[in-house]
């Protein structure tokens, strides 16, 4: 299915966030999820069920002032 | 030293991390600087986070993530909910922008936000104005933390309002406070301090300056001889001359 992720559009194989994360490369990556907007705790990527068309947000530290 | 969320900093200069030349004079800006606090962002993962995050951790400081670049309580809220996983701290820096030109808070934006999150535990660190009335509210809200500007973020304009400042002070006398964006020589910093604020909050002035390292280290004194000079009870001023001299025993010549 195509989401979008971080703003590019990926096709992925992946049914769930968890699953997503791990084939983007990002399973121990330290990073926080939003999906259409909203965040989603480490704890229920898991049960996170993706969709058609779902904008993923996947952030990581980075400079700030 | 008024303590922030029950936490004694052994410093009074927070310092961000952004727009320095390199990794490694960032380092060296925080070893001259002797700062307590460094502030950090979320952006999305391009491949450079994880190594940032290390980085970051070896400063030994404690971290205080923003919400920078959020236009609406929504997005300020959220951001931080995931500041929270990914930096596993309660602490935030809430930046709600109200406008693109000045970054000024928005007040309305902001009071929403650090209602939310305030009730869900977070020990907020509101980026807001002088104004005295949106403080009281802000600490009616949760927050026991507040982080007046000094002028517009990046501007190095130093303290624009001091009057309104020096009423803000006196308004909240046990209030901590941070003075957040503006800061751009260390005399404005030191003056902030002696003025009875009991941080800066500053960046671009490190990191932009010519040598990262030697003005970090500026900063550093700055912000002690600050401390210091308000402990120690300052003179008022006043408007006439006061001869230091003594009168008595000067020579009939």
């Amino acid at each position: 299915m195509r989401i979008e992720v971080n703003g590019t559009p990926r096709d992925i194989a992946a049914a769930t966030l968890a699953d997503a994360l791990a084939e983007l490369g990002w399973a121990e990556a330290r990073v926080a999820t939003a999906l259409n907007g909203d965040f989603v705790p480490a704890a229920a990527r898991a049960a996170q069920a993706l969709r058609e068309g779902d904008r993923l947000e996947v952030l990581a530290p980075m400079q700030g002032g | 030293m008024r303590d922030f969320y029950g936490i004694t900093l052994n410093s009074p200069l927070m310092l961000g991390t952004a727009q320095y030349p390199s990794p490694a004079v960032l380092q060296a800006a925080f070893r001259a600087s002797g700062a307590s606090v460094a502030t950090v962002s979320l952006r999305r993962e391009a491949g450079q986070g994880q190594a940032f995050w290390s980085l970051i951790r070896d400063l030994g400081v404690r971290v205080l993530p923003n919400t920078a670049g959020c236009h609406s309580a929504r997005e300020a809220v959220t951001t931080a909910r995931m500041a929270r996983e990914v930096f596993e701290t309660n602490w935030i820096k809430l930046e709600v922008i109200g406008h693109a030109d000045t970054l000024q808070p928005d007040p309305f934006g902001l009071l929403e936000a650090a209602e939310t999150l305030a009730a869900e535990g977070f020990e907020v660190f509101p980026y807001t104005t002088e104004d005295q009335v949106l403080a009281g509210r802000l600490l009616d809200a949760g927050c026991k933390v507040l982080m007046p500007w000094g002028a517009p973020i990046g501007s190095g304009l130093g303290l624009n309002n001091r009057f309104g400042l020096r009423t803000l002070r006196a308004a909240f006398p046990d209030v901590p406070m941070v003075i957040d964006a503006g800061i751009g020589r260390p005399s404005h910093a030191a003056d902030a301090l002696e003025m009875g604020f009991d941080a800066v909050l500053l960046n671009t002035a490190v990191a932009q300056a010519g040598d990262p390292e030697a003005m970090a280290r500026a900063f550093g004194l700055a912000v002690q001889a600050g401390a210091l000079a308000r402990a120690a009870d300052p003179m008022e001023p006043r408007e006439m001359a006061a001869p230091s001299t003594p009168l008595i025993g000067k020579a009939w010549l």
